[in-house]
Formats: C-alpha cells, sequence, structure tokens
C-alpha cells in the first residue's frame, strides 16, 4: 500500500497552506476509498449517509441528528462560505466524520467569522477529501447506508483488514439509543418574540436551534428539556402546564425510545397538543401502536417532495431520516388513540412524512419545517400547531366562561 | 390535475430569427413544446419564421407556418386555423410582444383563443418596470430605486435626483437592448436619447446603481395548483453590469449559505405567485450587496428564457417540456422527472458536479465597434461545461470557445509590472477578462487586489490562484507521475495547457498520460445527485474514480456537433446534426453526440442515444470515443454536419485511427486544400476566378498584379468569411496581409481575382459515390462578393434559365466525384459574363440545408445521414426518404418562390463614440440569423422575407437615395417604380441630378458636410433620418473611399432603425416586394401544405396544387383576414 504524501496546493498569499495527509475510507462491505486528510487528522467511525443539500453544510454539521454518523456531501464543494456565529444549529458539529470532494480553501461570505476547515480540525472532526463522492453515493444508494471508517494520517497506514476490523467493530445504527448522549443537560427557556400566548414544553431529542426559535416567532415560550424529562417535568411548565408538548428530531432507533414513547402516550393521554417533527414522528407512530423501520439509504437532502394530503399541495422540504413510520397510506388507521391518518407522504417513494391523529390535537411530520437546512415552503406547520393551541385555549375559555 | 379537456389545438408561436439576445435557445425550448404538445394529441400549429430551427421542421407540428411573426400575419394564421389557444411563453420576447399585440388588437378574443402559460396581466406585471417595482414590494423585497421616463427633460431631473452612475433600461426591449450605463450628463444624454427611441412605449427607466454586486438567477417553475420549485440558480461570475448573458455564469451558486439563497428563493416565489404566472417557467435576477448581503430584485421574466435553457442542461430538468405540460393542465407532481423515470417533476434539481457557461463574442466581425461589456447583450452564442469541481468546468467551458486566447496560459515570464497593466486592463469587463484575471494573479496580484478590480467573488478568484499553483506545481515537477497528472486534470488542464507548460508535443503528454492510465470517466447528470438511479445517458467528463457509461450492443454513430454558436456557424449546423441522429436512430443504430451548446436542440437528452456535453478538442472527443469504444461497437464518427469545427478535427481523428463515416478526411482535404482543389477543378474541366496564395506582403502583391484588381483575400480555412475583404490596391493589400499574417503565422493568404457583377449561386447536393440527389440551387439576390451568409437568395432561382441551371448540375457532379463526396455538398458559384466560375466546394453540411429541406419539403439531413452509412441514393429513392425521380434542382413550374434572407446585428453594436458600427455587407459574414418567405411569387416572398427579418418594407413616404457612379444607370428603373408607386424621393445633389434628368422628381437634400446653421430647410439627411422622415434607404457605395461617406447615413439608419438597402440589385427586390405587398392581401400556408402541393414525391397532390396556385388570391385568404 502506497502511503504517499498527497499532493498540496502550496501556501500562497502569506498563508500557511493546508496540510494533506493520506487517508483511506473504509466502508463495511470491504470498499475504500483513497483520499486526503481533511479537518482533524486521525480515525473516526459511524454510519455512512450521503446528504443531497448543496447549501447549509454550517447548519447540518452541528444538527444533533447526525450523532455518531458520517456524512458524505454529494455537492462538490464545501465550505465557500465559511462558518459564522448564527447559523449553527447546536453548540457544536455533530457528525463523526465528514467527506467531500473538494474543500474550499478560502472563505467569502460578510457574515464568515472562520474557515470551515479550522472548526472541524479544532472540534476534532476526522474528515476525507478529494474522493469519488459519486461513486461512494452511488454504492450507499445500491447496498444501502452501512458503517464507514475514515483513517488518515498515521491511521491511514495500517493493512486495510485492520482497518475493515475497526469498522466491522463499531457499533450499528440499527438497536442505537443515542437521544441520551444529544439532549440538553438543563432545562432552558426560549422565550417568546413580543408577548408569550402559549408556553410549549419541548423535549429535547436533539433539537436544532430553528426550531424553538420558529415557535417563539409565533409568540410561544419554549420550554426546552432534557430527553430524561418526566411527564411531571413536562406538566410543570407554563402557570397551568404547558399548551402544547413538542418532540424534537434527533439521532438513533426510534424502536429503542421506549421511555420517551411512554411520555409521549402520557401527553396524548391528557389531550395537550402534541407536535412532533422527525424523530418526534416516529415516536408519535409507536405510541399510536404503528412500526418503525430503516429506510435503505435515507432520505437526507433538502430537495424532496412532500405532498400535503390536505390541501393537495406539493411542498418542497429539507429531509435527515433513516427511519420511517410504518403506516398505511390508503386509509385511516384505527389506534388506541382514535382515527389516524397518513398526513403527508413523499412523492418520492410514498414514505410516510406525516401523521395526523384526527380524535386527538396531535400530529407530527418526518421532515423538517424549521429548513435549517433547506427550504421555507413547510413552515405553515409550526402556524398548525399555534392553531391547535388556540382552539384548546378559546376551548378551556369556554368551558371555564360555561362553569 | 390532468390535462384540460377543452384545448383540442394549440399556436405556438416561435421566435424568429436568431440574433443577439435570442438565439436557438427557443429553437430547443419550442421543440420540446411542440413535441409534448403532440404527444398529448393536441394539433399543433407553428408559426416562426426562422427555416433553420428543428421546430419548423413538418414532422414537429400539424401545421408548420415559416411566416413573419407579425400581428396581421400571425391573424391570418389564427384565422384559418382557428386554434384552441395560443402558448406564447416558449418565443421568447419575440412571441409575447406579439401575443400582447394580438390581445390588444382583440384577435385573441374575437376568435376566441386565449393565451396559455403567462396571461397578458402577468405578463405586463413582469415586464412593465413601474408595475415590478410594485410586485416586489408587495412581496417585501426590495428594488433598486429608480425613476420612470419619457422624455429627456425627465431623464436628466431623474438622474440628479438618483445621482450618477445612473443604469438606463428602455422599457420592452429584448437582450437588454439599449440599455447601458451613464456616468455623466453626456452619457445620459446620448443612451437615454437611443433608449427612447428603441422602447416601443417610449419609455425608459432610471435607476440607481448597483454596479459591482452579485448577480444571481433563480429558475422557478409553478403549476396551476400553486406548486412551486425552484430549478436551479444561478451565479454570474462577473458582477453586476455585465449583461448575463454575457457574463460567465455558475450553476448552482457557489458563494451563499443557505440563509442567503433561502431568502432569495422565497422572493422568487412570492414574487411569481404575486406577478401571478399561473402556469410555467419564469426567471427572476437578483442583485446582492456582497457587503452587506442587502438583496435587490433586478427583473423576472414570465416566459422560458435563455437562462432557463441553461438551466434544463445544467439540471437535468427540462423546463421548457414541463412548461407545456403545466400550460395544458398537467401539476408538477402529475408529471414524471424524465431522468429517475420513479420520482416527479416537483422537485428541486440538486447537482453534485458545477456548471460553467461562458459567453462568445464576435467582436473581431465588428472591429469598429466597443467591446466594453454592458448591461446590452453583446454575445453571439455560448458554451457551458460540466465538471466535477469549479476548476475543471471553468477550463472545459474555456477550451469549448475554440478561440485563440481564450483558454488559460502559462506563457513567458510574468514581472509584476505586467500583471498590474493586466490587472488594469481587466477593471473594464471585456471578452477575454477572465484571462486577464488569471494573468493578474498569476503575476502576483493579490485575490484581495483582483477583488477590488474586479468585483468578482474572492472565492472565483481563489479558484483561478490554485489553477495558477496548479500549473506551478506542474511546471515544476521533475517529471509527469500519475498522481501529478490526476491532480492537474482534476482542475480541468487539456493536454495542450500541459503540453505548452512541459514544453513537448500535445500528442506525447496525450501518449504519457494513455500509458500511465490517466483516463476521465464519465458521470452523469441525474437532476439528484445520485440519490435515485438514472435512466437518461447525459455524461460528462471527469478525472475521477468510477464511470457511469453502460455497455451497449447496438453499433453507435457518434455525432460531433458545432459548437457554441457564432456567426458564421449557428443553428443551421445543430439542425443537420439533430437529423442525422433522428434518421439513424430510426435506423437501429444508437447515435452519441458530443456537443457543449447548451442553447441547441442537438444537447437535449431526449434527441440521441447518449449525449456527451463535452468541448469538441481533439482530446475531449479523442476520449470519447475511446469510453464508447470500450463500451460497444462504433460505426463511425460524423464530422459532416457540425460545420467547420468537427471538420477541422477530421484529420486528427484519422490519423487516430477513428473511423470517419461519409467524406473521407483525403476527401476534405482536395476541397480545402488550394492546390488539391485546383487540380480537381482542372480534371472536372471548371474554371475558378483566377487566384494565388501568398506567405508575405511581398508574394501577395506579385500575385494581385498577375491576377489584376480587385482581388478577394482571405486567409485559408475560415468559415463565415473571417477576415475576408475585398481589396482595390496595392496599398490596402499590403495592410490586410500584415494583419492577417499576424492573426495566424501558419496558414497563407488566399487571393481571387473578385468578380464583379457576378451572380451567385449556391448549391446543396447529396452525394452517394454514383448517384447525385440535387437538393437545391439558390439563386443570389446581392451580387458576388457580399457573403453568401449575409446574402438573401432565392429557390428556385429566381433569373437563372434552364440551361444555366443544368450547367451547374453538370459541373456541381463532377466536383462530387472529384472530390469524392459521401454525403453533403456545398458549392458556390459565380456566373458571370456567362461564364461559371467555381468560388468553392465544403464537403460538408451548409448552412442552407434547412432551408433548402424546407423549400422543397425533402429532409435532406436525415438523407444525408443515410448515405454516410452506406446508404445509396436509390435505396433512399427505393424508400420515399427521398423523391423518386426528380430532384431539388428542376423544381416543377408552379412551385412558389422561397426568399431567405439574413439578419444582421448592427443596432447592437456602437463605437466608442456611441455611433452605430456601419451596416456595409461584404465578403465577411456578420448575420446572426435568418428567416424564410414563402410565396407565389418573388415580389411576395421577398416582401414576407423581410417583415420576418424585423426590416419591413415601407408602404409609403420618403425613400433617400444615394448610389455610387456605376449603379446610376442601374437605379433608374427601380427607383421609378417607387415615384409610380407614391413614394417620394430624397436626393443629394449628385444623384437627383441623374433623377432628374431622367424625369424623375427627387427632392434635394442637403449632404452632412453641407448642413446649414439656418432654421429653414438646412437639415442635413442625416437629421431626415434620425427623425423618422425617412422610411428606407438606398446606399450603394463605391469603392473605398465613398464608403466613409455614406457611414454617416448608414449608421443614422441603423440608429432609427429603417430599412436600408446597400446593393442595387436588393433595390430591384425591394421595389418588387414593395409592390407585391402593396397589392396582394396577406397569404399563409403551412409547410405541410406547401410540400403537397410541391408534391416533388409525385404522390398525386400537386393536381389540386396546380389548380389552388392558380386561385390563391380567392382562396387561400379567409374571409374574416380581408374582412
Amino acid at each position: 500500500m502506497t502511503t504517499q504524501t498527497p499532493l498540496t496546493v502550496p501556501a500562497r498569499d502569506g498563508r500557511p497552506g493546508r496540510r494533506r495527509e493520506p487517508a483511506v475510507l473504509v466502508l463495511e462491505d470491504g470498499r475504500t476509498f483513497r483520499g486526503s486528510s481533511y479537518g482533524a487528522v486521525g480515525q473516526t467511525v459511524g454510519e455512512a449517509v450521503f446528504s443531497t443539500g448543496m447549501t447549509g453544510y454550517q447548519e447540518t454539521l452541528t444538527d444533533p441528528s447526525y450523532h455518531r454518523q458520517v456524512i458524505v456531501m454529494t455537492a462538490p464543494h464545501v465550505g465557500n462560505t465559511g462558518v459564522n456565529t448564527e447559523d449553527d444549529e447546536s453548540t457544536r458539529i455533530w457528525a463523526a466524520g465528514y467527506v467531500v470532494r473538494d474543500p474550499a480553501i478560502r472563505s467569502s461570505s460578510w457574515r464568515a467569522t472562520r474557515d470551515l476547515e479550522d472548526e472541524l480540525a479544532d472540534q476534532g472532526i476526522v474528515g476525507v477529501c478529494e474522493v469519488d463522492t459519486r461513486a461512494l453515493t452511488r454504492h450507499l444508494r445500491e447496498r444501502g447506508a452501512m458503517r464507514v471508517g475514515l483513517f488518515s494520517g498515521d491511521a491511514a497506514a495500517h493493512p486495510v483488514d485492520e482497518l475493515l476490523d475497526t469498522v466491522r467493530t463499531s457499533p450499528q445504527m440499527t438497536g442505537a439509543a443515542l437521544a441520551a448522549e444529544v439532549t440538553t443537560s438543563e432545562a432552558y427557556a426560549v422565550p417568546a418574540v413580543g408577548s408569550a400566548r402559549f408556553t410549549v414544553a419541548a423535549i429535547d431529542l436533539g433539537i436544532k436551534a430553528m426550531t424553538p426559535q420558529l415557535m417563539a416567532q409565533r409568540g410561544i415560550e419554549v420550554h426546552v428539556l432534557p430527553a430524561t424529562a418526566t411527564i411531571d417535568d413536562v406538566l410543570a411548565v407554563g402557570e397551568h402546564g404547558p399548551d402544547g408538548v413538542f418532540f424534537s428530531n434527533g439521532p438513533g432507533d426510534p424502536a429503542t425510545a421506549e421511555r420517551e414513547v411512554a411520555l409521549l402516550r402520557e401527553v396524548l393521554d391528557r389531550r395537550i397538543p402534541f407536535f412532533g417533527i422527525c424523530f418526534g414522528n416516529q415516536l408519535l407512530g409507536r405510541a399510536l401502536g404503528f412500526g418503525t423501520y430503516k429506510l435503505k439509504y435515507g432520505h437526507r437532502g433538502i430537495n424532496q417532495p412532500v405532498m400535503d394530503r390536505t390541501t393537495g399541495k406539493v411542498e418542497v422540504t429539507a429531509h435527515n431520516h433513516g427511519f420511517a413510520v410504518d403506516a398505511p397510506l390508503d386509509r385511516e388507521s384505527e389506534t388506541a388513540y382514535g382515527r389516524v391518518r397518513v398526513s403527508h407522504v413523499c412523492l418520492n417513494d410514498d414514505v410516510v412524512e406525516g401523521l395526523e391523529c384526527l380524535d386527538l390535537p396531535a400530529y407530527s411530520v418526518q421532515y423538517h419545517p424549521e429548513a435549517a437546512a433547506g427550504p421555507h415552503d413547510a413552515a405553515y406547520l409550526f402556524d398548525r400547531f399555534v392553531e391547535l393551541m388556540t382552539t384548546r385555549q378559546t376551548a378551556h375559555q369556554t368551558t371555564e366562561a360555561n362553569a | 390535475m390532468p390535462k384540460r379537456s377543452d384545448i383540442k389545438s394549440v399556436l405556438v408561436i416561435g421566435s424568429g430569427p436568431i440574433v443577439i439576445g435570442q438565439a436557438c435557445e427557443f429553437d430547443y425550448s419550442g421543440t420540446q413544446a411542440c413535441r409534448v404538445l403532440r404527444e398529448e394529441g393536441i394539433r399543433v400549429i407553428l408559426v416562426n419564421s426562422n427555416p433553420a430551427t428543428i421546430m419548423t421542421d413538418p414532422e414537429f407540428a400539424d401545421a408548420t407556418y415559416v411566416e413573419p411573426i407579425t400581428p396581421e400575419v400571425v391573424e391570418a394564421i389564427i384565422a384559418k386555423e382557428r386554434p384552441d389557444a395560443v402558448l406564447a411563453t416558449l418565443g421568447g420576447q419575440t412571441a409575447l410582444n406579439c401575443a400582447i399585440s394580438l390581445h390588444d388588437n382583440g384577435v385573441l378574443e374575437k376568435y376566441g383563443c386565449p393565451l396559455i402559460g403567462a396571461n397578458v396581466d402577468a405578463i405586463q406585471l413582469g415586464e412593465d418596470r413601474e408595475k415590478f417595482k410594485g410586485v416586489v414590494e408587495r412581496c417585501g423585497a426590495e428594488s433598486a430605486r429608480s425613476i420612470i421616463c419619457h422624455s429627456m427633460d425627465e431623464l436628466l431631473a431623474g438622474a440628479a435626483d438618483l445621482g450618477y452612475p445612473v443604469v438606463v433600461r428602455p422599457s420592452f426591449t429584448m437582450g437588454g437592448l439599449g440599455s447601458g450605463f451613464a456616468y455623466d450628463e453626456a452619457d445620459l444624454r446620448r443612451i437615454g436619447g437611443q433608449g427612447l427611441q428603441y422602447s416601443p412605449t417610449t419609455e425608459v427607466l432610471l435607476e440607481e446603481s448597483i454596479l459591482g454586486w452579485k448577480e444571481y438567477e433563480l429558475e422557478v417553475m409553478r403549476d396551476h395548483a400553486d406548486n412551486v420549485v425552484v430549478v436551479c440558480s444561478i451565479e454570474n461570475l462577473d458582477p453586476m453590469g455585465v449583461h448575463t448573458g454575457d457574463s460567465i455564469t455558475v450553476a448552482p451558486a457557489l458563494t451563499l449559505t443557505d440563509r442567503e439563497y433561502q431568502r432569495l428563493r422565497d422572493i422568487g416565489i412570492a414574487v411569481i405567485r404575486e406577478v401571478g404566472v399561473e402556469t410555467g417557467g419564469c426567471n427572476i435576477q437578483f442583485a446582492v450587496n456582497p457587503a452587506d448581503g442587502r438583496i435587490i430584485v433586478i427583473e423576472m421574466n414570465p416566459r422560458v428564457s435563455r437562462s432557463s435553457a441553461l438551466a434544463s442542461k445544467a439540471t437535468g430538468f427540462p423546463i421548457a417540456k414541463i412548461a407545456a405540460k403545466m400550460a395544458i393542465g398537467y401539476t408538477l407532481d402529475e408529471v414524471p422527472n424524465d431522468i429517475t423515470r420513479e420520482t416527479p417533476a416537483s422537485f428541486e434539481p440538486t447537482l453534485d458536479y458545477v456548471v460553467v457557461k461562458v459567453p462568445r463574442f464576435a467582436f473581431e466581425k465588428f472591429p469598429a465597434a466597443d467591446p466594453t461589456l454592458t448591461t446590452t447583450m453583446k454575445s453571439v452564442g455560448e458554451a457551458m461545461s460540466i465538471g466535477r469541481n469549479f476548476t475543471e468546468a471553468l477550463q472545459k467551458a474555456l477550451r469549448s470557445l475554440e478561440k485563440k486566447g481564450a483558454s488559460f496560459h502559462w506563457d513567458g515570464e510574468l514581472t509584476k509590472l505586467h500583471a498590474e497593466r493586466a490587472l488594469e486592463e481587466a477593471k473594464v469587463p471585456t471578452d477575454g477578462r477572465i484571462v486577464l484575471v488569471q494573468q493578474a494573479l498569476r503575476g502576483g496580484c493579490t485575490v484581495e487586489e483582483v477583488h477590488a478590480a474586479t468585483g468578482i467573488d474572492p472565492w472565483f478568484l481563489d479558484q483561478i490562484q490554485l489553477i495558477n499553483d496548479v500549473a506551478a506545481m506542474l511546471a515544476e515537477a521533475d517529471h509527469l507521475t500519475p498522481d501529478l497528472l490526476r491532480l492537474v486534470k482534476r482542475h480541468g488542464f487539456s493536454d495542450a495547457q500541459v503540453a505548452s507548460i512541459r514544453r513537448m508535443p500535445e500528442a506525447v503528454v496525450r501518449g504519457v498520460r494513455h500509458a500511465l492510465g490517466v483516463r476521465p470517466v464519465y458521470k452523469t447528470v441525474d437532476t439528484c445527485a445520485a440519490e435515485f438511479a438514472a435512466t437518461t445517458p447525459y455524461h460528462y467528463s471527469s478525472y475521477d474514480e468510477e464511470t457511469e457509461v453502460a455497455p451497449r450492443e447496438r453499433p453507435a454513430v457518434i455525432i460531433l456537433g458545432s459548437g457554441p454558436n457564432r456567426i458564421g456557424q449557428g443553428v443551421e449546423f445543430d439542425y443537420s446534426c439533430v437529423h442525422a441522429s433522428f434518421a439513424l436512430r430510426d435506423k437501429g443504430f444508437d447515435t452519441v453526440m458530443v456537443n457543449c451548446n447548451p442553447e441547441t436542440v442537438s444537447t437535449d437528452y431526449d434527441t440521441s442515444s447518449r449525449l456527451y456535453f463535452e468541448p469538441l478538442t481533439l482530446e475531449d472527443v479523442l476520449e470519447v470515443i475511446h469510453a464508447e469504444t470500450q463500451a460497444g461497437p462504433v460505426a463511425g464518427v460524423i464530422v459532416q454536419l457540425g460545420g467547420q469545427t468537427p471538420l477541422g478535427l477530421a484529420k486528427a481523428l484519422a490519423a487516430e485511427g477513428v473511423p470517419i463515416v461519409g467524406t473521407s478526411p483525403d476527401a476534405i482535404h482536395l476541397a480545402e486544400d488550394r492546390g488539391a482543389f485546383g487540380q480537381v477543378l482542372a480534371r472536372a474541366g471548371l474554371i475558378a476566378p483566377k487566384h494565388g496564395t501568398a506567405y508575405s506582403s511581398d508574394e501577395a502583391l506579385e500575385v494581385a498584379r498577375e491576377i489584376g484588381y480587385p482581388v478577394l483575400v482571405r486567409p485559408s480555412y475560415v468559415l463565415g468569411g473571417r477576415g475576408m475583404v475585398i481589396v482595390y490596391d496595392d496599398d490596402s493589400l499590403v495592410t490586410y496581409v500584415e494583419k492577417a499574417t499576424e492573426a495566424s503565422p501558419d496558414h497563407p493568404i488566399l487571393i481571387d481575382r473578385f468578380l464583379d457583377d457576378a451572380i451567385e449561386i449556391d448549391v446543396d447536393a447529396l452525394f452517394d459515390g454514383e448517384d447525385m440527389y440535387l437538393g437545391g440551387i439558390m439563386e443570389h439576390v446581392e451580387e458576388a462578393g457580399i457573403h453568401s451568409g449575409d446574402s438573401s437568395c432565392t429557390l428556385p432561382p429566381a433569373t437563372l434559365g434552364d440551361g444555366e441551371l443544368e450547367r451547374v448540375r453538370v459541373a456541381t457532379r463532377k466536383l462530387a466525384e472529384g472530390i469524392g463526396v459521401r454525403g453533403l455538398m456545398n458549392v458556390q458559384f459565380a456566373l458571370a459574363q456567362d461564364i461559371l466560375y467555381v468560388i468553392e466546394a465544403n464537403p460538408r453540411a451548409s448552412r442552407t440545408v434547412p432551408f433548402v429541406a424546407k423549400a422543397t419539403g425533402v429532409p435532406l439531413a436525415k438523407a444525408a445521414a443515410r448515405v454516410m452509412l452506406g446508404a445509396s441514393v436509390q435505396e433512399l429513392r427505393d424508400e420515399g426518404l427521398l423523391p423518386r425521380v426528380g430532384d431539388g434542382g428542376s423544381l416543377p413550374d408552379h412551385a412558389p418562390m422561397s426568399v431567405k434572407e439574413a439578419v444582421l446585428p448592427f443596432t447592437r453594436f456602437r463605437t466608442k463614440e456611441g455611433v452605430a458600427v456601419d451596416s456595409l455587407l461584404g465578403p465577411e459574414m456578420r448575420s446572426t440569423g435568418e428567416v424564410m418567405g414563402i410565396d407565389l411569387d418573388f415580389g411576395s416572398a421577398f416582401s414576407k422575407a423581410q417583415q420576418g427579418s424585423g426590416s419591413a418594407l415601407p408602404r409609403s413616404g420618403a425613400v433617400f437615395v444615394s448610389v455610387a457612379n456605376r449603379d446610376k444607370r442601374a437605379m433608374l428603373f427601380p427607383v421609378k417604380r417607387l415615384v409610380d408607386l407614391g413614394f417620394t424621393i430624397l436626393a443629394t445633389t449628385g444623384t437627383a441630378a441623374v433623377l432628374r434628368r431622367n424625369g424623375i422628381e427627387a427632392t434635394l437634400v442637403r449632404k452632412i458636410t453641407e448642413r446649414g446653421d439656418g432654421d429653414k430647410g438646412e437639415r442635413s439627411i442625416v437629421d431626415l433620418i434620425l427623425d423618422g422622415t425617412v422610411q428606407m434607404v438606398v446606399n450603394t457605395p463605391s469603392g473605398q473611399d465613398a464608403r466613409a461617406d455614406g457611414y454617416a447615413i448608414r449608421a443614422a439608419t441603423t440608429s432609427a432603425d429603417k430599412p436600408i438597402i446597400t446593393t442595387i440589385a436588393t433595390l430591384a427586390a425591394a421595389v418588387l416586394g414593395i409592390e407585391a405587398q402593396m397589392t396582394e392581401e396577406i397569404r399563409v400556408k403551412s409547410l405541410q401544405d406547401h410540400a403537397r402541393d410541391l408534391d416533388l414525391y409525385g404522390r398525386g397532390t400537386s393536381t389540386t396544387a396546380a389548380a389552388a396556385s392558380a386561385t390563391a388570391h380567392s382562396r387561400a385568404v379567409p374571409a374574416e383576414v380581408g374582412a
């Protein structure tokens, strides 16, 4: 095996050239790609997933749902706009590794505060660049998501067999319970913009910063609670308990989230308006009695067509999910919580993208109305949450007035 | 919602001739639309005056009208065909303007055929700048501050308010015609004054300057259920100030964060909704302040545009096709994505590659024109390339231009001083600025300095610097290693560039590279970044790991296209390539198209079995051939149909062992090499004008003295008459040779005796080695000396007799035999003093093939492709592809006249002083496009062609006549006729005197030098032309000196946008045309009816045809039109 130092573009304009070490990417089925180091030098393992978004790498990297995943970017140029202080979706980069074809040498944006590559290196994120990301993507599409190891510098010098062993002995995504690893340790509140009309308890299973922001813009005071929150913690939010409960996106296999599902059932039992996104959608599905399953290679991108079956309109949406709910598309389902319908469906492959309880104030979507990164077409779903809570408030007031 | 059931027939309005700002991208979109509508069982009626288009082929519509796109003519078509709806959003600004006139005239209402796609309100909201500002405001976005002006006073007041510089934008013009930057009052008076004239509503918008801001475009689609998708984002590398058509553009946008991009997307969607584009595509342009991100919405086109064609090719999402489906009622989610087949069209394409488009200019054709790039589009074509990164795509795009000096280079030492000089030059945007930028960076200027000078985003500059860095590594390396070659190739370096840097022959570089196993792979444009499997083999090369070229079993024919449009090589060649592909696919071949022009039908992934979007250089073509040879059997490569570009590769391809089908490279050489061709002529007993070859000015003088002046001089191996002039004396000859030799030291100068007063004849013929099929014989209206591409011509020939036609036929056949043609050949003859001279013979498809095909109703290009692959003319006759007997050289007596007219771009080009460039025609081709007029007689057909070309002949008013002495006798009869027809004749002293002596009354007008200062009758002819008093100008120049005198007159005529006639032969034709249009009503006839009536195939339809033509005056025009 050659470990020849990759050809490196020299320093210029008084700035040092990037240090590039040989790197190798090893998939669990044995296919390897050789490239150069990017970000931190070392080794990492995770589930290989590809993301097709052409913008929004900063949001993607800091999205906790990517915890333990190695992201392969299909867009060839990454890092062009550097990183800034505004676009992080959490306090750190969660991705386990990063694979790109052509990293930017220089950032260009009036908002940029530093280069992406420096950020990756400082946060210890091992990456690989200069590989045929399209070939890799096609491989994952055909063979399905699988574990991958990125090895650079000294780590890349080991025989491939050894590296392959490292990959094959790393944990699988199926069966992984990861919410505890990404959730906030302390509860915190995001104040409403303007006067607070509602108070919502948001369970952080890997929440993105944009989600409470969009709620806050709609007059919601958001109390973000750790994933370990109990029903009492939830009910303690707000003067008379929360107006609504929200379950966020997050990493891992929904089948492992029994505790969270139990909590959600408590919420549904109390008929508190509920909204779930992504992992939250899978948990609603499980709470209602549907199964969840792992998709062959998942949906990760910001161009996915979803039909809102209520209005018949198509929205272009941001996706990041490897699991999905198994619910019938062609009819309403009878569940322990009454009638449930599939409200949204992905037009590419008919995967369930949203659930709506017809007899309870609860709904959820599998994709990301908070976008970040991605189109804003589905932002109306936050308005629906407000409507649900308004209806309930009005009903309460009516009840109180009648009492 | 499914298809509307109330639409059974649709009139599609095309975009007319190719002009700057409106090129063959509308042929691509229109062809797609026609196909879609027909697949849906809708009767398609098409009007387009441009015969070179593929959409006007009879098989793409049920009734195809090659007629002028004027409201009157289109009304006649509507009256005859009674369509249920009119689709005008796929034919550019021409179609849209025509549709608005039809709406305003009440024609659409009268015939109950509403517009589909965008409605009139939406079109006006999108196009009316003041209304559009309101739209933008209602969408919560910003427009540039601006003021609408209708007079010079308002302009001056407006500029005082906004502060200089200001942008001047005339309303309702296409391609930004007449717009520009005014830095001071003098600029404003000039640009603003012109703008008021260009605008059909005498309206000009003054705008705050956002010069230097980042420029973006979004291509947005909407269906009637209000689903909206953004198909593509495009970033202009050249910042605001350069028309997007003249900018280097990149897809996707590369220097925006998601937040900024989504903000553009939100605004774009809000605008399309607010404007009310019910269905279809539109294009929205934005400026973004690089300092703070402030976004300004510049404009929106509520129709398919040049950018949407680019976006379609860049993403694989066929905007025009989907727009047509939306127009007849489908929603985005009901239409499948062609490429994945499994997923719907209601998604947004995502790219895992970078697309770069570069404009191609033709300033060399207009040496007097100011080459500064402004908001008025000046480029005549474009090349697009796809790479896995920006550097690769950019370098491929630059070499796709096939223009010397267009690619980056590392020649010679470059001092900081030189670099700074290059940087200074790069401050002004011009053709080739990107190379100056590269040189400045190479010479040590920093990215910051170059950014400050040019406004180009630092990220792009850094990438260009990266290319320089890689070049430096290459130069310094001890030897070529596989890793080094791969690195270099990944950044888009060609073998030629490597060769130049390493100072070794290109062939050696290629040899080393192949020996080291460094070859490109081919990736697929699939709309989805590989998320789903693609079924459409639309490929581009990259130096990556894995290739996606699928093995195949059927024999492949590789067709080399014609590259970017340029003057002399345009859509006509694409027409032939596309037809070859169709014909050969039908015959069981897999056709493989190689081309890099995003505007064309040939680069539609539907056209051929496989598409390679690649530069047409030897290296890139050889690699495609190699990849396809690996994939399966290759029957051959076609180089004959794409014009000079592929023909120029023939010899080198053959040397590499590539099987060239059709005329062999040796035979091509026989036609192109002067000496060899002379022998062919001698053997055939044919003569050429006396000629010689020279390598120096001394040799040239010797040759010229021997053959006698005037002489026609040109460099060898050119297309479109580049660098060709008529020279009358020794001094001019020496000047020319010195300039030309400097331009191309490898090639000699060719000197021909120039034949005065000769009739030029153009022939397209098909030869299989034994039999010839004569496609058509065309007689030029202008005498020899005007480039054939700029001449109007008639088929059948208007004045030639049977004996002459027979001589032409015999001579053509001898040439085909002598050269060894297999396929198409074009010959130009000149008939002078009853002697038939051979001017030149080109063993390839010519510019006139589509015109001939339409005039005679015979699919000549298809037949040519079949002959190249081994079919005989007789077989094709037996099959019915060609007529069983006879050919286009002997049309029946009842054949109508077809006239082809060239369309010239003089209004686009101004000198640095702001005066229009000279419109004089000569041996150098300068037209961008052509139109066709078909009618019963020459006069009517000529008149239609003039209408179609946008300079309709006048029906009344004043005609100014000023002719050279030698033309004075010939002018008398036509001028007399103009007087009889009621025109007033204006003339300056000399011409007026001759007219008066011959009993023709003429009003004496002052020459420009005679302009007086008094207030009565003191104005010169130039003033009269500029103020619109003169309806037509006749100005034939004599010799070199008089040309300068006439220039002011011609420039004024160009500015006033009035017809100008510069040859006496054209004057005669124009008089016939004027007379025809005054005495006859509008006759329209579809090509399908035309072919049926002509009945070359002997199907017995011509008996009715003869009768029909005899009574056409009463029968062909429906009662409604006359009423």
